[in-house]
């Protein structure tokens, strides 16, 4: 019954799922905080261009934006992101892909977090004259960071269920791989079962984890 | 201006802005730049490219409309299949017997960490081995299997969040004027609890619309992504204008859903005959009931 079985193969295919979560979690969240900076900014076009980011990229399909990285980057364009081959081209469209999409959602948690804090909060250190890096880095960030501990797990886990999208441009992650199985051998519960807990292994333990962490570090008000 | 980060600018405050506007408008202009440059160097940006877009209702007729109402069809069917048998397992997560508890929230919690692609290769494989379905119709069958087996139980959290954004005194005063637990739930909790649901599942669809466009890519269901290989090969290889076009659909269809959650949103919490308590879909999914006054209360952390 689990004949089709090659351990080798599902452990490479979910490591490439780990690798892209982990290149486009901290690719996101890089660019995402870049973005909430800029939604959170005095200065009125910033605050624009970062919403008209967030709302655009938003409301588009990931599958839409990682066939256009293969389609439209590499095939019309031309962008090879330094890549030598097709395994690593694709590869890497595929983490841009996802970091493109997931900085919005990085972008409203970060945001959402600061807008948590009470403007009190600000005001009563503005008039204990602290200063605009004072105010952002002991008051404000401290509290924010605290309250976005949840939201972001959500994205992390919504990151790593969405790298399975990749597939749609041939990276040979974990549900290309169950595809590729489900053709080849009769045995279609196995086989789903084995990738779903795989799937539940990697998201599981994340929400548990992070979500206690952020019952720890919440502000209570 | 005033927020939590900075005070109503002084004038010196208004110079420093405007050469930061100043100096963000150069680095704009400057990715502008770049990118016009990548796409004309090549030809992407030809008129022959984008013109049949501008001047003929034949892409339209041909690739786009039925790719939209395939995406439209598949969208609307999945909800409308799950939002029922979400309320069953959203209740039954809120039910007093714990084996009733404990299997709703398995299976809920079970369809909600696997991702949606899984469950769509998984329907078409079964749908393919186990019926007789003909091929012509089993993408759009293991589309609609695949959102709706996971949005159910997105839904599930959603219905047990906004019954439990209902005050206790609710459940309370059914109690007292002695009605069963099941006349509770259809005369007092459900009927209430409808409207705070409301955004979170227009939301939803938001979502479920997004995830038309996978079956689209792995399971050759003819929605409106797919239109771009054979509308890109038929108007001479404009990939980034159809690409712009379907994207362009999509943001408007995906950006009038999200107004109308969030002008849903904003009456329900004025509105004098709810409890002003509205079920919202954080950035990541996540699920928090914002109470009349706006306080937030995280519910149902999401896996």
């Amino acid at each position: 019954m689990f004949d089709f079985l090659d351990m080798d193969a599902l452990l490479g295919a979910f490591w490439v799922t780990v690798k892209l979560t982990v290149y486009s979690a901290i690719g996101s969240l890089i660019w995402g905080t870049l973005l909430a900076g800029m939604r959170v900014s005095p200065v009125p076009l910033m605050r624009a261009v970062g919403t008209a980011y967030v709302n655009v990229v938003r409301n588009i399909p990931l599958t839409v934006v990682i066939l256009f990285t293969s389609l439209g980057l590499f095939q019309t364009l031309g962008v090879t992101l330094a890549g030598d081959n097709f395994t690593v081209i694709n590869f890497r469209l595929a983490v841009l892909g996802l970091i493109a999409y997931t900085a919005a959602f990085v972008c409203e948690a970060l945001r959402s977090g600061i807008n948590t804090v009470p403007v009190g909060q600000a005001e009563a250190a503005r008039a204990l004259g602290l200063s605009f890096t004072q105010v952002l880095t002991l008051i404000v960030l401290p509290q924010a960071f605290r309250s976005v501990v949840n939201p972001l797990a959500n994205v992390l886990i919504a990151l790593t269920k969405n790298t399975t999208v990749a597939s749609v441009i041939g990276v040979a992650e974990a549900s290309l791989l169950m595809k590729s199985w489900i053709e080849t051998y009769a045995a279609l519960l196995p086989i789903v079962a084995i990738f779903a807990f795989g799937f539940i292994c990697l998201t599981l333990p994340t929400g548990l984890v992070l979500g206690w962490v952020s019952k720890k570090v919440a502000v209570k008000r | 201006m005033t927020s939590v980060l900075y005070d109503a600018p002084g004038s010196r405050a208004k110079w420093r802005n405007v050469g930061y506007t100043v100096l963000f408008t150069a680095v704009l202009a400057l990715v502008g730049w770049w990118v016009y440059d990548g796409l004309s160097s090549k030809g992407q940006l030809d008129w022959a490219k984008w013109e049949p877009f501008f001047t003929s209702s034949q892409p339209y007729a041909t690739y786009i409309w039925p790719g939209l109402q395939n995406t439209l069809i598949a969208a609307t069917l999945a909800l409308v299949i799950a939002l029922p048998l979400g309320a069953v397992f959203g209740i039954a997560r809120l039910s007093d017997h714990s084996w009733v508890r404990g299997a709703a929230g398995t299976v809920v919690e079970f369809f909600r960490a696997i991702p949606v692609l899984i469950l769509m290769l998984f329907a078409n494989a079964a749908y393919a081995d186990f019926t007789d379905i003909s091929s012509d119709v089993r993408p759009l069958y293991a589309v609609v299997t695949g959102l709706v087996l996971y949005n159910a139980s997105v839904l599930a959290e959603i219905v047990r969040a906004g019954i439990q954004s209902l005050p206790r005194g609710q459940t309370d005063a059914a109690k007292a004027i002695g009605m069963r637990k099941g006349q509770t739930m259809r005369h007092v909790l459900l009927p209430q609890s409808v409207t705070a649901m409301l955004p979170a599942i227009v939301s939803q669809m938001v979502v479920i619309v997004k995830d038309t466009a996978l079956g689209g890519a792995m399971l050759s269901f003819n929605e409106l992504l797919s239109s771009v290989r054979p509308m890109s090969a038929n108007y001479g290889a404009n990939t980034i204008a159809s690409f712009t076009l379907v994207a362009v659909i999509f943001v408007a269809l995906n950006f009038a859903l999200t107004s109308a959650a969030g002008w849903l949103e904003r009456k329900l919490r004025r509105g004098k005959k709810s409890t002003g308590a509205v079920v919202h879909a954080g950035p990541g999914g996540g699920l928090e009931t914002v109470g009349p006054g706006g306080d937030i209360s995280t519910q149902g952390d999401i896996k």
